[in-house]
């Protein structure tokens, strides 16, 4: 270690350290931080997050071999039963796959949170004075990286096979970017389970729990009118549901229909409740 | 400023379910000095130093860094407080300038900044040749440098260090202590916690001494020191040897009881002055008793605990406690 002689030649540009006046740094602290302080953390920890995805690109194994065998497997599989040709089911597919997809992306969320905070890093994250919030949305931001690339590569994927969307180029731009967004939304759940479960496991399998009827039990693979009557309620209120009609609108016709502003409107009600809800709970966990 | 304490905590306590981890501790920390907070493991110390540090909610009790209310104002302790965990508290899955970088920007800085406060505390830290190589190659003692080079940023005016030596070797340890004595030139104040006496003899101006929650000694540490006497004289006396005459001899000698252990023989005798080693072998070979071995050690925490609690570090009760 460089010690006693490190302050002597060096650089003069860093003037010799001031000594550290505890009543000036009292005064010159604050009580809450400002939205663009928050904003600032936030980014720094998306910055981090892509730093590790970048290192450990094995986390992207879900969004590129999910679009890619799912998107083939299904059409070729129920293509004829459902719809009777493959063709004409893309159309039905491909949106379900690509909320599917994005479900899957969203449990992985709340998953490496988990296992991220019980990292000796996260103790420092909490006795730095960052907004609470920064630390759950910052990975969350660095994930819409891999919601662009799970949802292109599945609409690629369905382009590969036959499919040719009605809505054109702008339908499909809009119906990613729905995608991405009902995605990041639903991640918000995902996190407060991560701030909540005891171990990475733990919110591994309550995660699946709530994936599969999510997105069986919607109209991502089947339309909803050849169910039994309860399951076609159930089905007509999931929210996934809406998201694969509206996606569906926007790929098929290029229609900002109401089930657009459905989607959307769904979305935004589930960020208003469990983002509170996991920075509260992460805030407790300290 | 009137009031020149940087801490002051009264009768904190913290409850892990059924287990009082800390019962009811005051600690007084004046500016600028180093106090040491020795105990064994599970006796508090780190319970105590999270509470303070906003990391865990208080239990019950009263805590002010520099005049503000822990409870109360916990963001504006985080601007006060630089923490360093006794587990590095550091991103393995980043570079030491990367993580410098992060956390340079967390509080604040500008890219720029931060990328010249990182370079700066990376060379002040003997840490720029390995300043870009993954964490998973740092050794031990990198690491903890660079988890108090990461505490050092904004060059906050308390800093906690939580065992900041434990599992380093000797060498590394050195440079540690010599790099926490910097850090008062510059005007910080330093709360540390310790296994080691001669850690805090070395580093602090002022010890607590803390068993099972509860503070049990606070002094100096050489008033700590000389209550156990500065050195002791450990003899184990040849078999069927009058335990009871050689403690005779030790009292009359200098005037203080030994720690006698009558199976084994052994005897450990308190020495105000090393030097008084030879009147107490001298006193007892004219005493007619024989030695089977001798040597002259520093009081260590053992000594130092049942000096001042009867009972040894470790004792059975003394739970390897949540942290």
């Amino acid at each position: 270690m460089t010690t006693t002689s490190a302050g002597a030649p060096t650089t003069p540009t860093t003037p010799a350290p001031r000594r550290i006046d505890p009543s000036a740094v009292v005064a010159g602290t604050t009580s809450r931080n400002s939205f663009q302080e928050t904003w600032v953390q936030t980014m720094a920890m998306a910055w981090r997050a892509l730093k590790k995805m970048r290192r450990k690109p094995e986390q992207f194994f879900d969004v590129l071999i999910q679009p890619l065998l799912f998107t083939a497997m299904f059409a070729f599989i129920f293509g004829g039963a459902i719809s009777g040709s493959v063709p004409e089911y893309l159309p039905v597919l491909i949106p379900g796959i690509l909320a599917q997809t994005a479900l899957t992306v969203c449990m992985a969320t709340g998953v490496q949170l988990r296992e991220d905070m019980d990292k000796g890093v996260f103790d420092r994250f909490k006795s730095l004075p960052i907004a609470r919030i920064a630390p759950l949305a910052g990975p969350m931001i660095a994930d819409l990286v891999r919601y662009g690339i799970a949802s292109v590569l599945t609409l690629v994927t369905g382009l590969a096979i036959g499919y040719r969307p009605g809505g054109g180029v702008l339908g499909c731009i809009g119906g990613v970017a729905l995608t991405v967004f009902a995605g990041w939304s639903l991640a918000w759940i995902f996190t407060w389970l991560g701030t909540m479960a005891r171990s990475a496991q733990s919110v591994q399998g309550i995660s699946m729990m709530i994936m599969f009827p999510l997105t069986f039990l919607s109209n991502a693979f089947v339309p909803a009118e050849t169910l039994p009557g309860w399951l076609e309620a159930f089905v007509k209120v999931n929210p996934v549901s809406h998201v694969v009609s509206a996606v569906r609108d926007l790929f098929n016709d290029g229609a900002v229909t109401a089930e657009v502003g459905w989607a959307v409107i769904g979305c935004a009600v589930v960020i208003a409740v469990f983002a509170p809800l996991a920075v509260r709970s992460y805030s407790r966990k300290m | 400023m009137a009031d020149l304490s940087a801490v002051r905590a009264d009768s904190l306590v913290k409850d892990f379910g059924d287990f009082r981890a800390v019962d009811g501790i005051d600690l007084h920390v004046r500016q600028g000095e180093i106090f040491g907070v020795l105990g064994p493991n599970g006796a508090g110390k780190t319970t105590t130093l999270r509470m303070l540090a906003t990391l865990l909610p208080i239990g019950g009790g009263h805590a002010e860094i520099f005049g503000v209310d822990v409870r109360r104002e916990p963001h504006r302790i985080r601007q006060l407080v630089g923490v360093t965990g006794q587990y590095a508290s550091v991103d393995e899955d980043l570079t030491a300038r990367e993580n410098l970088w992060l956390f340079a920007r967390l509080q604040g800085l500008t890219g720029t900044r931060a990328k010249s406060i990182a370079g700066d505390l990376l060379e002040r830290f003997g840490l720029q040749e390995a300043a870009d190589r993954p964490l998973a190659q740092f050794s031990g003692g990198m690491r903890r440098r660079l988890d108090l080079a990461s505490s050092l940023i904004t060059r906050p005016p308390l800093i906690f260090l939580d065992e900041p030596t434990t599992g380093l070797d000797p060498r590394t340890r050195g440079q540690m202590w010599d790099t926490i004595r910097e850090l008062v030139t510059d005007g910080s104040t330093i709360l540390l916690t310790t296994q080691y006496l001669d850690e805090a003899d070395q580093l602090a101006d002022r010890v607590a001494v803390i068993d099972r929650g509860r503070k049990v000694a606070e002094d100096t540490p050489d008033a700590l020191k000389t209550q156990v006497g500065d050195s002791t004289l450990q003899l184990n006396l040849a078999a069927g040897s009058d335990t009871a005459l050689a403690a005779d001899v030790v009292r009359r000698l200098l005037g203080e009881d030994p720690v006698l252990t009558p199976e084994s023989g052994r005897m450990n005798v308190p020495l105000p002055d090393p030097n008084r080693a030879a009147d107490v072998l001298i006193g007892l070979r004219e005493a007619g008793l024989g030695i089977s071995s001798v040597s002259v050690a520093k009081p260590t925490l053992d000594e130092v605990f049942l000096a001042l609690t009867g009972h040894g570090t470790d004792d059975e009760s003394q739970m390897e406690a949540a942290r």
